[in-house]
């Protein structure tokens, strides 16, 4: 372990700011990555249940 | 073997087959993306030794690096994946290079926005023209027109084709960019040091950035793969394999 | 040839009845130079230091501004589709009309360089190596810009767009050329940032008509 305590790890010897930094930019942007296809997944999935049912609704009166 | 490639090729062109064949992959490929890094952060931020010079600032290397190298090779994988769409027509192929720019840009910022901090307790000022992070802003630019000539062209074949040709005029500069920006800072470098001494790393400091290096290839793979099966689940949603898919969800 | 010089021929003639066309992008080239005393500082000390580099920004961004609708009037007007049904090849059309764009782009920004180097107090060592530089350089900026606007051709205001597919491309030419400049100024060598040009501008001839070939086919109608 190169630090004796917690606050020593997140001062890292006064470079917290950029080392922290630097780590919570690249967070925010991979959770970005990570969330966008989750969400758009779910939204096509929606919408092809949707015209599915649509779909079932129209045929017998067809 | 040569059967088998040629099997392979064809396979990978269908659509289905790559949607079913990597469903049971995503959870290994995050599972191994989320203890690689942790793994990889606490060597490198708890255990590795602080820098002689730099301190502990260093330690932005663990993110710096594999997004570096990372934007570098997506570019690559996503001219080849256009070369293959415009070559042999290959679908499948067209909506990989199309996923991977946004990725791939992303981790372009990631890389010039780190070692642009890194470089103020290093150089002292919040931007440097040095030669790295001048090439990354080059690509960075370079997958901005990729995105947005995608995004400007009417239809969707000629989308595709415009992004392969301009990832494919991109590849070429690449080095040459790369060349002419190393040079010009040989002339105007700044008198210090460099961001990292590869090579003479302690083992200590150089384990965890392999980790890191490696594991972010495979979120990288993650995060192909999730995009693209959405990219399928647009594209190929009239067909009943897809229908059946969400008959079954539901 | 025949296809392809009468192109060049009618391109050509329709410029030279069009003088708005090759005019505005040169003066457009002075007044930018001309805005960087202005905005920073006339001492002539300091403007020799970045007098190639300003010019040859100044240059970039004009023929920026030429570059756009290159291949549109063709796209609208049907000559496109004329071209590919005659079995010509679009790489040499690409090649004739990068040449075309040259001649009336780059050669008057050439030409018209050593007034911009008085106004902006160049080293008298360095004209030779400012007009060198732009006559290497500029056709490396119309050939890849071809490519550009052979991309952008159908897309509406498609100008910035084109900026900005371009640029990172024009950024070696840039470097070697404005370092080619200012170490003429101070009396070193240029040789080998010349030699770079020249073998940029070699690569550039044999391989952009393809990608401007391979883009002009993206603008037909389906």
């Amino acid at each position: 372990m190169e630090f004796n305590s917690f606050a020593e790890f997140i001062a890292m010897g006064k470079h917290g700011l950029y080392v922290w930094l630097s780590y919570g930019i690249t967070a925010v942007i991979v959770a970005v990555n990570v969330v966008q296809p989750i969400l758009r997944r779910r939204r096509l999935m929606k919408e092809q249940a949707q015209r599915l049912r649509r779909e079932k609704h129209n045929a017998p009166s067809a | 073997m040569w059967q088998w490639l040629t099997q392979l090729y064809h396979r990978m062109g269908s659509p289905k087959w790559f949607y079913e064949l990597t469903t049971p992959w995503i959870p290994w490929l995050a599972v191994i993306s989320i203890i690689g890094t942790v793994v990889g952060l606490v060597l490198g931020l708890a255990y590795a030794p602080a820098d002689y010079l730099q301190g502990n600032s260093f330690r932005i290397i663990y993110i710096h690096v594999p997004a570096a190298i990372l934007a570098q090779s997506a570019f690559m994988m996503m001219a080849i994946a256009g070369a293959i769409y415009l070559i042999w027509r290959m679908k499948m192929a067209a909506w990989v290079a199309k996923v991977i720019a946004p990725i791939g840009a992303s981790l372009c910022l990631i890389a010039i926005l780190t070692g642009a901090i890194w470089g103020n307790p290093t150089w002292g000022t919040w931007w440097v023209w040095d030669a790295r992070l001048t090439s990354m802003l080059m690509l960075l630019f370079l997958y901005f027109g990729v995105i947005a000539l995608q995004r400007a062209m009417e239809s969707e074949d000629a989308s595709y084709k415009a992004g392969a040709i301009l990832s494919l005029v991109g590849l070429v500069n690449i080095p040459i960019i790369k060349y002419s920006v190393e040079w010009w800072n040989t002339l105007h470098q700044p008198a210090t040091l460099k961001l990292t001494e590869k090579p003479s790393m302690d083992p200590d400091m150089l384990v965890p950035l392999l980790i890191m290096i490696v594991t972010s290839y495979v979120f990288f793979a993650l995060l192909v793969i999730l995009n693209t099966r959405n990219e399928i689940l647009l594209h190929e949603r009239k067909r009943s394999w897809v229908k059946q898919l969400l008959s079954g969800q539901e | 040839m025949s296809l392809i010089g009468s192109t060049i021929k009618r391109d050509l003639l329709l410029a030279a009845r069009n003088p708005g066309e090759w005019a505005n992008p040169l003066m457009f080239f002075l007044m930018v130079a001309a805005l960087f005393p202005l905005a920073v500082d006339p001492a002539p000390a300091f403007l020799a230091k970045i007098a190639g580099g300003v010019i040859w920004v100044a240059a970039l961004l004009a023929t920026l501004l030429s570059l756009d609708g290159l291949f549109r009037a063709d796209v609208e007007d049907g000559s496109l589709e004329q071209w590919l049904a005659s079995g010509e090849s679009l790489y040499g059309m690409a090649l004739g009309k990068a040449l075309v764009h040259w001649c009336i782009s780059g050669l008057p920004l050439t030409l018209m360089s050593p007034v911009l180097g008085l106004m902006l107090a160049l080293p008298t060592d360095a004209y030779g190596a400012l007009v060198l530089s732009l006559a290497v350089g500029t056709p490396i900026l119309s050939l890849l810009g071809a490519v550009g606007a052979a991309l952008t051709a159908s897309v509406r205001s498609g100008g910035l767009l084109l900026t900005l597919l371009i640029l990172p491309l024009y950024i070696p030419v840039l470097i070697f050329a404005a370092s080619a400049v200012y170490h003429a100024g101070i009396g070193m060598p240029y040789n080998g940032q010349v030699a770079m040009l020249g073998a940029m501008l070699a690569l550039a001839l044999a391989l952009t008509p393809f990608a401007a070939a391979a883009a002009l086919k993206l603008n037909l109608s389906r």
